[in-house]
């Protein structure tokens, strides 16, 4: 197969490991696994990439987008422009032809007459209707199988191994489904026979060899989370279905279901129930955190909307869960299957009254996977709700990521005072603030010791637990829960710094907005000369390593993936005034995954570059 | 010269009944509620259960205070307004073992938490549920709730004129496996009752009429002292004989249908005007539809099943409460990690 490969000429303008493939499909008619098979040939190859599936809030039928970038520099985050096009979906075809920049290649669907509309793209015809009869006698197969065929047409345009592909797609079919594979590969075989006897390559995209993927794994941001969830010794997980975290709890389930029973009995170290709604099932992780359990739900923007109650008592009543929020696009039902960072503000400062949360900004899927272990410990060690805030973007795309690490320090409980404890101690206060740092000792219910019981209320308490409606003793509670939030703020990561060399202009982001900060900075010193610090922030409340990076610059752009500048928002409570007055604000809100070239352009406007 | 003092009488788990009681009541004078938290009391103290072993729950409102009244050595949780029933199935999820008992309103049940409560009730959790039902809301000053009578009047003068829920009949319907009514007043059937729900091990559902002296025991009040008086219609006497007991039931005259709990405790109905099977699930339906068309209120046991798993069992997990199992039951190892991690390769 080796010998089919053809070679990239290495002339000017060829594009070469740099560039973004984008499929359009319907969606229900099984072109995932096509799109999985063709990231991965690229990956495998050894070229970074990423994949983008662009899809309605919709079962069947409607048009879906999958885009894959590859990158010989690294760049996983959105590239706006589309250079390889692969037109399968006769609705969308001429509006997305239209769109594409000159000199992009497209493959379609031949009856489509694509050819037409323009004259500066290159065109490349396949009659898929007329080549899938042979290859799948199975008529009512064909619609998928027809997929494979781009797969291998793709394959001959932009030289890809098609080792590679073989291994890929064996891989996604895995050995239970053999004859599945050998059907499909065919469809790859007579795209790619198809292709060289056909087709002539006039595009400058191509996949080249490289050693840049070695050991990494590709993996959406919602199994990380929910394997980080598993290795943090989860025992109760109580969910509602919604887009986009649906596939964290599934994944969970899968997980804890294979490697979460006792080796002798087979019995489960973990309950899971899909509650009726976000109300139950926050309710039941906060009455299983209660106990002492270690227990969390998932869910997306209008999920921690109805969840907003329950999360102030389990701040005022000082209880442990962990809640991972996968956001999406709001405000209401808005756009389920499109990425916003939407909900910083609603995480850190849910339910009515006084509160404050900490919240995790994972950007990737080791941090999904280590962030969601911090999460459990956090919950316990500071008896408090801990949001974990994931997007889309993170938790239901494709991305690359190194080997997780195991983790190496031990679960921690907090402070949990068993029978011994209560018999050495004659007692205890429930909201005394014993060690100074504003986080109490707790018992769990069932603990046998006439002295363990204590009374939870979302109602005014004192030290001990008893309702009280005196004025010192409410204030007195807030004071602590103030203390014990500054207490989290030592103890939370550190932002992530980039410093550039006498830099003037600093950019702040959280989350997914990552990748499109980094790219951006390189973009600003390549294109205009201009040098740029960039923070990435880790966790809410803001270590001081955020106010030290201010100080070092003159303007501090914070890029947020909203309309009302959240992120910027919630700096802003925590920041004094001359701080906060280099701050400025790049913001886009429209959806898609945050690409770099938005935010260059944002930064360039304002600097007046 | 005064006479020895009398050994103090404890249960057979060696324990006062000083042990089971809580803080005072907050609740007004001649209050149902404060009935039923005696004896719940009681109840607790005679069938022996350890009061640390006890998680009480309640959700918000008159009702929902009543958990401080009793069992001071058990873990208490006042939860928000119709969700104690969520907070209930997540402390047993995380400790199976536990005792929970969860005490609401008809507001805090019916009205706001009518979707949690169905949904434990499809559940089967095992908890005891008690409503304590006196068609009205009490802490904000007398308004209706969903169990309010047709007609059923307030102090104002206002009159109900919608459909009241009733919680036994959607107990029957829709999975709990037992099933009783009774009156805040009447001492002997709730005990009876009430001992019979910590020997189950299936929900409870309970729903006491319990008055409100304050604001709903007035005339043309459904739920007041008086109507009760008049339209209490008791299905059978109630025994109840726990399993540790050695003492003989006084079977009076006529004839007895016992019902064997989980525990091995007896459950001993005594035949009134009409023989009733409380195992029947279609009888309770007619009975409760019948009393409600004759403007009676049915009490004792409607509906008993003490086999029928609940959901806890159907959950499969370990012995050991999840909530207090060591890291080396709940971190899979360095292995399962890298096969994962090869799996995404």
């Amino acid at each position: 197969m080796q010998a089919s490969l053809i070679a990239p000429p290495m002339s000017v303008g060829v594009k070469v490991n740099d560039f973004s493939i984008q499929v359009a499909t319907v969606n229900g008619s099984g072109s995932q696994t096509a799109n999985t098979v063709l990231m991965r040939s690229i990956f495998q190859m050894g070229v970074p990439v990423s994949g983008k599936n662009l899809f309605p809030s919709n079962i069947a039928g409607l048009p879906t987008w999958f885009t894959i970038r590859a990158s010989h520099q690294g760049y996983i985050g959105r590239k706006k422009e589309i250079d390889f096009f692969i037109a399968m979906n006769a609705e969308t075809a001429q509006e997305d032809v239209l769109k594409l920049a000159a000199g992009s290649a497209v493959i379609y669907d031949a009856p489509l007459k694509l050819s037409e509309l323009r004259e500066d793209l290159h065109f490349y015809p396949v009659p898929f209707d007329q080549l899938v009869g042979p290859v799948c006698p199975e008529a009512k197969l064909r619609k998928l199988v027809k997929n494979m065929l781009y797969d291998g047409v793709a394959a001959h345009l932009l030289g890809i191994d098609l080792e590679e592909m073989h291994k890929a797609l064996y891989k996604q079919f895995g050995p239970k489904k053999k004859k599945a594979a050998d059907l499909n590969w065919g469809a790859v075989l007579a795209g790619k026979k198809y292709a060289e006897e056909n087709l002539t390559k006039t595009d400058a995209c191509w996949v080249a060899p490289m050693d840049r993927t070695a050991g990494k794994m590709i993996i959406e941001g919602n199994t990380a989370a929910a394997l980080g969830c598993m290795f943090a010794g989860v025992t109760v997980l109580t969910w509602y279905p919604i887009t986009p975290s649906s596939s964290l709890a599934e994944a969970l389930i899968h997980y804890l279901g294979r490697f979460r029973r006792d080796a002798e009995t087979g019995a489960g170290t973990y309950a899971v129930v899909q509650a009726e709604d976000e109300l139950a099932a926050i309710g039941m992780a906060i009455g299983a955190g209660w106990v002492g359990a270690r227990s969390m739900t998932c869910t997306s923007g209008p999920g921690v909307s109805l969840m907003s109650e329950f999360i102030g008592l389990a701040y005022f009543a000082e209880i442990p869960v962990v809640v991972i929020d996968v956001q999406r696009v709001g405000p209401s039902t808005g756009l389920p299957t499109r990425t916003m960072q939407g909900d910083i503000m609603s995480n850190a400062l849910l339910s009515h009254g006084d509160t404050k949360h900490p919240v995790y900004f994972p950007s990737s899927p080791e941090e999904c996977f280590t962030l969601s272990q911090a999460a459990f410990d956090t919950a316990e060690l500071f008896q408090t709700p801990v949001f974990v805030n994931l997007d889309l973007d993170l938790g239901m795309n494709n991305w690359m990521a190194d080997e997780f690490p195991y983790p190496e320090t031990p679960i921690a409980r907090g402070k949990v005072l068993t029978a011994e404890d209560l018999d050495r101690l004659g007692g205890f206060a429930r909201y005394k603030d014993v060690d100074g740092d504003g986080v109490p000792y707790r018992t769990l219910p069932g603990t046998r010791h006439q002295a363990a019981a204590y009374f939870t209320r979302g109602t005014g308490h004192n030290d001990k637990a008893a309702y009280s409606e005196r004025e010192d003793d409410w204030a007195n509670n807030l004071d602590r829960l103030t203390r014990k939030f500054e207490s989290l703020r030592r103890a939370l990561p550190a932002p992530d710094v980039q410093l550039s060399e006498g830099a003037t202009i600093g950019v702040v982001s959280c989350g997914t907005s990552r990748y499109a900060m980094e790219e951006s900075r390189d973009q600003l010193g390549r294109e205009y000369g201009t040098k740029v610090s960039v923070l990435r922030l880790k966790a809410y409340p803001f270590a001081d390593g955020l106010g030290e990076f201010i100080d070092r610059h003159e303007r501090v752009y914070v890029i947020d993936q909203n309309r009302d500048a959240q992120l910027l928002a919630l700096m802003k409570l925590d920041l004094g005034v001359e701080r906060v007055a280099k701050l400025r604000s790049v913001r886009y809100y429209g959806g898609m995954p945050l690409d770099a070239r938005t935010v260059t352009d944002d930064i360039v406007r304002q600097e007046g570059l | 010269m005064s006479a020895p003092a009398a050994p103090k009488k404890v249960n057979r788990v060696g324990l006062e009944v000083l042990n089971y009681r809580g803080g005072k009541t907050t609740l007004c004078a001649g209050c149902g509620h404060n009935a039923i938290t005696e004896r719940l009391i009681e109840a607790f103290w005679e069938m022996g259960v350890e009061p640390s072993q006890v998680a009480k729950l309640s959700g918000i409102g008159c009702s929902s205070k009543t958990p401080a009244y009793f069992l001071s050595q058990s873990h208490g949780f006042n939860a928000v307004h119709g969700r104690s029933p969520a907070v209930a199935t997540g402390a047993l999820l995380g400790n199976h073992t536990l005792k929970c008992v969860v005490v609401s309103g008809d507001g805090d049940t019916a009205s706001i938490g009518i979707g949690q409560f169905l949904h434990m009730v499809r559940r089967n959790m095992p908890l005891i549920y008690i409503i304590e039902n006196n068609g009205v809301y009490g802490l904000t000053k007398g308004q209706f709730s969903a169990t309010a009578d047709v007609g059923a009047t307030l102090k104002t003068g206002t009159v109900n004129e919608l459909q009241p829920i009733d919680c036994c009949l959607m107990g029957v319907e829709l999975g709990a496996t037992l099933v009783a009514r009774s009156f805040s007043g009447d001492k002997r059937q709730l005990s009876a009752i009430l001992k019979a729900a910590i020997a189950h091990n299936g929900l409870s559902v309970i729903d006491v009429i319990s008055p409100c002296v304050t604001f709903n025991d007035h005339v043309g009040s459904t739920k007041s002292y008086a109507y009760m008086k008049d339209h209490e219609e008791p299905l059978h006497e109630l025994d109840f004989v726990p399993g540790f007991s050695d003492i003989e039931v006084e079977i009076g005259e006529g004839e007895t249908r016992t019902v064997e709990m989980h525990d091995g405790s007896t459950l001993v109905l005594r035949k009134l005007g009409a023989d009733y099977d409380p195992t029947s699930r279609m009888r309770a339906v007619t009975v409760l539809h019948e009393a409600a068309e004759r403007q009676e209120v049915v009490t004792g046991i409607l509906y008993v099943d003490p086999a029928r798993p609940n959901f806890m069992d159907g959950l499969e997990i370990v012995n050991s409460p999840l909530a207090t199992l060591p890291e080396s039951r709940v971190r899979p190892s360095r292995e399962v990690l890298a096969q994962i991690v090869e799996e995404f390769r």
